[in-house]
């Protein structure tokens, strides 16, 4: 039996880009031949769904450009004629609105599993860097993105934030205009942040996104073991303890995907502003830069570091703090000093400061969301407390760690 | 090797199948996006019927209204225009009996008019979409011309009830949208009384 | 297992956190349920009569057209086409098209100058404010002589409205923390509660008028991810029998 016609014309096909393009070549190197560890649990579904979301974003959000209005007259009613007018312009918006929570659900998850199985360490230090910075996009593209409906929330949003560069001794006050490009939040400041949050701020994105796999793929997948596969091989050169992603993990990440999708959708449909959390009462009323909402808070992703920038009763400690909340993260690879990965295999005491960490993150982010009071403030304060210590007594609990033996092989 | 076999079944049909889903989940995913192109309700709203008042339109003189963003002819034509309409031979037009459907049935005729002296038509060109001069002097094109519409871009020509000469690049007569009568003196352009609003 | 065992307490606390937040960001006055029902027509279309006779004077709904709105309520012949003229007789009162957006009737400027503020477009108040909210507030309005329309509201105070519904509700005064009838108006406390609850209904819809649309996809959305993961499950569990 020879090759059917059709057979013959596509290796053919493939055979004439494969001399020109190396499309073959990646597919291999990042899929038929990419070994992954096979004991990748639940929390290694959040790395393919982040992608998804992204492309969702992407894909919304230039469908959304198509008929929003970046200007201070324009902007508020032409998300309610994409609501309204347009043909599934609801949808479209519902699809970019939720897409931005569950964006954060997905990336905190998945940053989550990084601190659980150590995949910050040595080699994935630079994954890890890349990552930080993908966050960053991804705070700096829902900031940029929340002024867009210029609803009130929106207006006073920025306000907030813009003003915290206030806080910076000396040029704050003039970087503030500057940022702004005007004495206040007004329509010059909706037209750069727009033009930043659809095309500067994805560039940067998509780039990170492709280095942060290319890092991955270059050194390859943690596991919850923590264990490097690429230590036992067979004589083909393949790891011994890894299956290649196509098309197990193509497979497995699909029906992860499936599921992504259906409680995505069922948010979408059913509960598109989530009780005011996705999207928050206050900005259905346009921007009115003189009347604030009797109780600004950012949307849920961000009220940790909101809490903890409202615990520190100093305009310029509160921002360094809160942005050292973040810049921390950066600093992870280096403040563990435990040389095990997986806390599977590490002592009680990292167990306990995780534990105590993820606590403070969720108790800040409910805080957060709430308006202060003076018992209120000092639980932030305290939680605050918390949250810095796993940073920087990190170096020393985990130095003397008591750690179980790791072993040599994946366990079935 | 049984057992086997029977997996590779299994597996290339819930292959083909999920393949199947997937792709029919795509579509659906595209639809609201391709969708979402047509005009909008605003778009809809803003093209709705245009009222026209005729009391101030004096006999030889045309004015130009927009609906759904194109032009409008509206051109009284007076009895000397309706003779030379009338002196244009048929064989030098393209569709002298407006047998293409370029108008409502009830501007088939002559005049491609309600009433034989209001013309309405759409003034853009047939052929890739300028908008026509009116040059209703006689000659002033061509010594043949009995007055009409002429398209600066490409030099077609059209006669007082928008018929399109032979011999130019435009391949049909103007359009005549939907009007009616709402009383003697106004007309409302984009709705008529077989199809409702158009 | 310490870490387990920390976390799920901490998950269970932020859960039980939740219910306080949400009330967090309520005043502290308890607003009544509208308990409204989006799919009853004939309220709705009574809801929309009253909003055109009661408050579109003052408050415009600018984002919506009289034809859309009348589709939305349900002034649709057999095949779906809007009835023009129940629309111009009964929700038209000036010389508006059909096509037009719904604006206020009184000249904002006049407005501004009469009230201090401009009356709000009601497009979106159902969002913003909620549905509680407003069934509580068009239904706590109470006589204050110290206010310039002589009322004055238990749910928004000193708010710069005046008891436009007046004389259907009639003239409560407040005692303590609650609200009495001094004066009946036109229609029993039940049937305003009734009338005030189909204006809420209707505000509601006009508020995303594309909602009862977006459930009904959402259910087939949801049946056909359902029948997706169930095939990519099962397709999953047949290549996973080699690693196993």
């Amino acid at each position: 039996m020879g090759m059917s016609w059709a057979t013959r014309a596509l290796t053919g096909s493939l055979k004439w880009i494969d001399d020109r393009f190396p499309l073959t070549k990646l597919w291999n190197e990042h899929l038929a031949e990419y070994y992954a560890p096979k004991n990748f649990n639940f929390w290694y579904y959040f790395g393919s769904l982040a992608l998804v979301v992204l492309a969702n974003q992407i894909i919304t959000g230039i469908w959304l450009t198509m008929s929003y209005t970046p200007t201070a007259e324009g902007a508020f009613d032409s998300v309610e004629y994409i609501m309204r007018d347009v043909p599934y312009g609801w949808l479209i918006r519902y699809l970019h609105s939720t897409g931005a929570s569950f964006f954060f659900i997905v990336v905190y998850l998945h940053m989550f599993r990084g601190l659980l199985y150590g995949s910050y360490k040595k080699p994935r230090e630079l994954i890890w860097l890349l990552g930080m910075l993908i966050f960053l996009c991804l705070m700096a593209e829902a900031f940029l993105g929340y002024l867009l409906p210029w609803g009130n929330m929106s207006f006073w949003g920025a306000q907030v934030i813009t003003s915290l560069f206030g806080a910076i001794p000396y040029f704050g006050e003039g970087l503030v205009e500057w940022l702004r490009g005007d004495y206040n939040i007004t329509g010059v400041t909706l037209n750069r942040f727009f033009a930043l949050h659809v095309v500067f701020v994805p560039l940067l994105f998509i780039g990170l996104v492709i280095f942060h796999i290319m890092a991955l793929h270059e050194v390859g997948s943690n596991n919850p073991d923590g264990v490097e596969i690429k230590k036992h091989k067979d004589k083909n050169g393949r790891p011994l303890d890894g299956i290649p992603f196509q098309p197990y993990y193509t497979v497995k990440d699909m029906f992860g995907v499936a599921v992504f999708l259906l409680i995505f959708c069922a948010v979408v449909f059913f509960a598109p502003d989530m009780g005011g959390y996705f999207l928050e009462h206050p900005n259905f009323e346009p921007a009115d830069p003189l009347k604030t909402p009797t109780h600004i808070a950012p949307v849920w992703y961000m009220t940790p570091y909101y809490a903890i920038l409202r615990a520190i009763p100093n305009k310029l400690l509160g921002v360094i703090a809160m942005f050292s909340s973040i810049a921390f993260f950066f600093l992870l690879p280096w403040l563990d000093r435990c040389p095990v990965k997986s806390i599977r295999y590490r002592g009680d005491i990292y167990k306990i400061a995780l534990s105590l960490f993820v606590i403070s993150f969720l108790v800040l982010g409910y805080l957060g969301s709430v308006p202060p009071s003076p018992i209120l403030t000092i639980v932030a304060q305290f939680s605050s407390l918390v949250y810095f210590s796993f940073f920087l007594l990190m170096p020393f609990y985990t130095r003397s760690e008591k750690t179980k033996p790791v072993p040599e092989r994946i366990r079935g | 090797m049984n057992a086997d076999e029977m997996d590779v079944g299994r597996r290339r049909f819930l292959t083909a199948a999920t393949s199947v889903i997937g792709g029919v989940g795509a579509a659906f995913v595209a639809y609201p996006f391709l969708a979402s192109w047509s005009p909008s309700e605003k778009t809809r709203a803003l093209g709705a019927p245009v009222e026209v008042d005729l009391s101030k339109l004096e006999p030889g003189q045309k004015i130009t209204i927009a609906w759904r963003g194109k032009p409008v002819f509206i051109v009284n034509r007076t009895k000397n225009y309706l003779d030379h309409l009338a002196a244009v031979n048929n064989d030098v037009l393209r569709d002298p009996l407006s047998e293409e459907p370029q108008q409502p049935p009830y501007a088939t005729n002559a005049y491609r008019s309600i009433k034989e002296d209001i013309l309405v038509v759409i003034g853009i060109c047939t052929h890739l979409g300028c908008v026509p001069l009116f040059k209703p002097e006689v000659g002033v094109i061509d010594s043949s011309w009995e007055g009409g519409f002429f398209c600066p871009c490409h030099g077609s020509k059209y006669d007082l009830a928008g018929r399109v000469y032979k011999g130019v690049p435009a391949p049909l007569n103007l359009v005549v949208p939907p009007y009616k009568y709402k009383s003697d003196t106004i007309i409302v352009v984009g709705e008529d009384n077989q199809q409702g609003v158009a | 297992m310490v870490k387990k065992a920390l976390l799920v307490p901490s998950i269970l606390l932020f859960i039980l956190l939740i219910p306080f937040t949400l009330g967090a960001s309520e005043e502290n006055i308890k607003l009544d349920k509208a308990n409204i029902d989006l799919t009853d027509q004939a309220s709705l279309q009574r809801g929309a009569k009253l909003f055109m006779n009661y408050c579109s004077g003052c408050h415009s709904l600018r984002m919506v057209r009289y034809e859309g709105m009348a589709q939305d309520v349900g002034i649709v012949d057999a095949k779906g086409q809007v009835l023009e003229k129940i629309v111009k007789d009964n929700l038209i009162f000036g010389d508006q098209k059909i096509s037009d957006p719904i604006l206020a009737v009184m000249p904002k400027a006049d407005a501004t100058n009469w009230f201090g503020v401009p009356p709000p477009d009601l497009s979106l108040v159902s969002r913003s404010r909620g549905v509680d909210w407003l069934y509580s507030y068009l239904r706590s309005f109470y006589q204050d002589a110290t206010k310039p329309w002589g009322v004055n509201n238990l749910v928004f105070p000193d708010a710069a409205m005046p008891h436009v519904l007046l004389s259907l509700q009639g003239l409560q005064v407040r005692v303590n923390d609650h609200l009495e009838l001094k004066i009946p108006g036109s229609l029993t406390t039940q049937e305003y509660d009734m009338a005030v609850r189909d204006l809420v209904n209707f505000l509601a819809l006009m508020g995303e008028p594309t909602q009862l649309k977006r459930e009904r996809l959402g259910v087939w959305v949801l049946l056909f991810l359902g029948i997706f993961c169930l095939f990519a499950w099962l397709l999953k569990r047949e290549y996973w029998k080699d690693v196993h």
